[in-house]
C-alpha cells in the first residue's frame, strides 16, 4: 500500500500533464490560423513575404486604411450588414408563427412541411442559384441587396423554425388554456404569451440567421456585380493577379470573420443546435 | 363532439400561422427548383438564348430549344460530371472518418475529469474554426500553404529540409483543401459528441470504470451507445455539407490545378456560370436535388423520429 500510493500519484500526475498537453494542442491548432491571419493583416507586405515567418514585427494599420480608402470596403460591409439584418427581421417575422404552428397544432401536411424545412438544410445552394439567377435577371433584381435577402430566406426561415419550435413546445399548454378563458384569441396567445416566453430562442435564431447571411458567398458571387457586393465577395476578389495584396486580403478577411466569431462565442452553447437543425441539444 | 370542433379550429389556426412562411418559401424556394427542372429539359446556352418576356409576369420565357431528356442522356456519358461526383465521394470517404475520429478524441479529452480551466479554453477555441467565414478559411489556406512564405511550408522545411508547392500539385492541393476542411469541421464533430457524452449517466460511467481499467472498454460498451445519435447526425449532415462545399475550394484553388479539387458544387457552378450551359447545369442540379432529398429522408427517419 505504502509503496503503490506514490507510484499511483505519479501516474496520475503524468496522466494530467498529458491531458493538459493534448488540450493545449487542440487550442493551438484551432487558434493558430486565425491568429496568423489577424497578425498578417497588421504586417507590411515585406513582412508577410519573408521566407522565415515573422512572429515579431512592426505593426501597421496601412492595410486597413487601404481597404477603406482604395477599395471602399465600407460599402460592402454596409451591404453585408443590411442584407443580414433585413434577413434576420424577415426570417423572424415569417419563421416564428410557422414554428408556433408546428409546435402547437396538429394539421395535415405537418410532416411534409417539416421535411421540406430539413431538405432546405441539405440542398446545395448552387441548385437554387442557377434558376434564381435567371429569375432575378427577369425581375431586374440582379446586383441588388433584395435579391440576396429573398434567397437567404430559403435557409434562414427553416433555422428560425427549428430553433423556435423547440422552445414553443416547452411552454406549458395550461397557459394557453388560461389565456383562452381570459378571452384571448389564438393570435393574441401567440403574440402576447408565447412570443415573449420564447425570447431566448428568438435571440439565438436571430444570431444564427445573421451568421449564415453574413458568411454566405455562393449566392452573393452569382447575384451581385458591383453595387450590391457583400464583404465576403470583396474579400475573395483580391485573389487574382501576379503579386497578391496579402495584407489587404487578410485585413478584409479579419473584418469579415471577426464579428461572426464574436457572435458565435456568445451563442456557443447553442451553436451545435443551430448547426444540426435543432437535432442535438 | 366538443373535442372534434376544437380540433378543427386548431387546424385552420395552424394554416393562419404557417401561411406567410409557406407562401414566401414557395416563391423563393420551390419556384426556382421547378424552373431548374424546366430548364434542364432545354438546350440552354446562356449567351445564345434571348429573353421572351414572361408568362403571367412571373415565369421567365426564353427561346431555348426544348430537347426532352437530352441533357440527362448527355449526363450519363459525361465523364467530367462523373469524375466530379467521384472526387466528391473520395473527399467524403477520406475526410469524414478523420473528422469523426479526431472529433471523438477531442470530445473524450473535454469529457475527461481534470484540467478544468484548460477544458473551458478548449471549448471556446473550438468555436473559432467553426465560426470562421468559409470563404475566409480558404484565404487562410492560401496564406499558410504558400510555397515561398507559407508558415506551414516553413515548419515542413524545418522537419523535412525542403518546401512543397502544396497548391500546384493536384494531389497535394486535394490534401490542402482537406486539411482546411478538417480544421473547420472537426470541432463540429467534437462539440456534438461532447454533448452526447454529457448524456451518459454518471453512475453508469463510474460503475464501468470500477469494473475495467481500460478506457476503450468504457468507450465501446458505455459511451459509444450514447454517441450513436450524434454520429448519425454527423454522417448525414457532413455528407450534405460536402456536397454543398464551395466557398473554401473556390477561394483556395478555384477547383484547380486542372480539375483536381473541383468538387461537385464547384463543378456545377463552372458549367452554369463559366461555360454558360444552363440546361446541362440544371440537369446536374436536379441530380444533386435528388441526392439531397434522399439525405433528408434519412435524416428525418433516423434523427427526427417524431416532431
Amino acid at each position: 500500500m505504502t509503496t503503490s500510493e506514490p507510484k499511483e500519484r505519479k501516474g496520475l500526475q503524468l496522466d494530467g500533464i498529458l491531458h493538459f498537453l493534448a488540450l493545449l494542442l487542440v487550442v493551438v491548432v484551432c487558434v493558430f490560423p486565425f491568429y496568423w491571419m489577424v497578425t498578417a493583416s497588421f504586417k507590411q507586405q515585406a513582412a508577410i513575404l519573408a521566407p522565415t515567418p515573422q512572429f515579431f514585427f512592426q505593426p501597421t494599420l496601412q492595410n486597413y486604411v487601404n481597404a477603406f480608402t482604395k477599395f471602399d470596403i465600407l460599402k460592402s460591409l454596409q451591404n453585408s450588414l443590411f442584407v443580414a439584418l433585413v434577413t434576420v427581421l424577415l426570417s423572424l417575422a415569417l419563421g416564428t408563427p410557422a414554428a408556433y404552428a408546428i409546435a402547437r397544432f396538429e394539421f395535415k401536411g405537418k410532416k411534409g412541411i417539416w421535411f421540406w424545412f430539413i431538405a432546405n438544410r441539405m440542398l446545395s445552394p448552387i441548385v437554387v442559384a442557377l434558376p434564381f439567377f435567371l429569375i432575378a435577371r427577369n425581375f431586374h433584381l440582379l446586383d441588388t441587396t433584395w435579391a440576396l435577402i429573398l434567397i437567404y430566406l430559403t435557409f434562414n426561415v427553416p433555422i428560425v423554425v427549428w430553433i423556435c419550435a423547440d422552445q414553443f413546445r416547452n411552454i406549458p399548454k395550461e397557459l394557453d388554456e388560461a389565456a383562452t378563458l381570459e378571452g384571448y384569441n389564438s393570435f393574441a396567445i401567440f403574440w402576447k404569451i408565447a412570443l415573449p416566453l420564447a425570447a431566448p430562442a428568438l435571440a439565438v435564431s436571430a444570431i444564427f440567421s445573421f451568421i449564415f447571411s453574413w458568411n454566405e458567398l455562393l449566392y452573393a458571387l452569382i447575384l451581385t456585380r458591383t453595387e450590391a457586393k457583400t464583404a465576403p465577395v470583396v474579400a475573395t476578389s483580391f485573389m487574382s493577379g501576379y503579386e497578391l495584396p496579402w495584407g489587404l486580403i487578410m485585413a478584409t478577411g479579419t473584418m469579415v470573420a471577426l464579428p461572426v466569431i464574436v457572435f458565435s462565442m456568445i451563442v456557443s452553447r447553442q451553436l451545435v443546435r443551430g448547426l444540426t437543425a435543432g437535432a442535438i441539444k | 363532439m366538443k373535442a372534434k370542433t376544437e380540433k378543427k379550429t386548431y387546424s385552420s389556426g395552424a394554416w393562419f400561422f404557417l401561411a406567410p412562411a409557406v407562401i414566401v418559401l414557395l416563391f423563393v424556394g420551390i419556384f426556382p427548383l421547378l424552373f431548374a427542372v424546366w430548364n434542364s429539359l432545354h438546350q440552354f446556352i446562356l449567351p445564345k438564348v434571348h429573353s421572351q418576356g414572361s408568362f403571367l409576369g412571373i415565369w421567365p420565357l426564353f427561346d431555348a430549344p426544348f430537347n426532352w431528356f437530352g441533357n440527362y442522356l448527355a449526363l450519363l456519358t459525361d465523364q467530367s460530371f462523373r469524375e466530379a461526383l467521384f472526387r466528391t465521394l473520395i473527399f467524403l470517404i477520406i475526410n469524414l472518418p478523420i473528422q469523426l475520429v479526431l472529433g471523438m478524441a477531442i470530445a473524450l479529452l473535454l469529457h475527461k475529469p481534470g484540467n478544468e480551466l484548460m477544458k473551458k479554453i478548449g471549448r471556446v477555441s473550438l468555436v473559432i474554426p467553426l465560426a470562421t467565414t468559409f470563404a475566409v478559411v480558404g484565404l487562410m489556406g492560401r496564406l499558410m500553404f504558400n510555397l515561398d512564405f507559407g508558415v506551414l511550408n516553413y515548419f515542413w522545411s524545418l522537419i523535412f529540409g525542403h518546401k512543397i508547392d502544396w497548391l500546384a500539385d493536384p494531389n497535394l492541393a486535394f490534401v490542402s483543401i482537406s486539411i482546411m476542411e478538417d480544421w473547420q469541421w472537426t470541432p463540429f464533430c467534437a462539440l456534438i459528441l461532447f454533448s452526447s457524452l454529457t448524456m451518459v449517466p454518471v453512475e453508469i460511467e463510474e460503475a464501468a470504470r470500477l469494473e475495467t481499467e481500460k478506457w476503450w472498454h468504457v468507450l465501446w460498451k458505455v459511451q459509444l451507445p450514447f454517441m450513436l445519435p450524434g454520429i448519425t447526425v454527423i454522417l448525414i449532415l457532413r455528407t450534405a455539407d460536402i456536397l454543398k462545399l464551395f466557398d473554401v475550394v473556390y477561394t483556395m484553388t478555384r477547383g484547380g490545378p486542372g480539375s483536381a479539387t473541383e468538387l461537385i458544387s464547384v463543378f456545377v457552378q463552372r458549367i452554369g456560370f463559366r461555360v454558360f450551359d444552363q440546361g446541362m447545369a440544371s440537369a446536374q442540379a436536379v441530380v444533386m436535388l435528388i441526392i439531397a432529398t434522399i439525405l433528408s429522408r434519412l435524416y428525418v427517419k433516423y434523427v427526427y423520429k417524431e416532431i
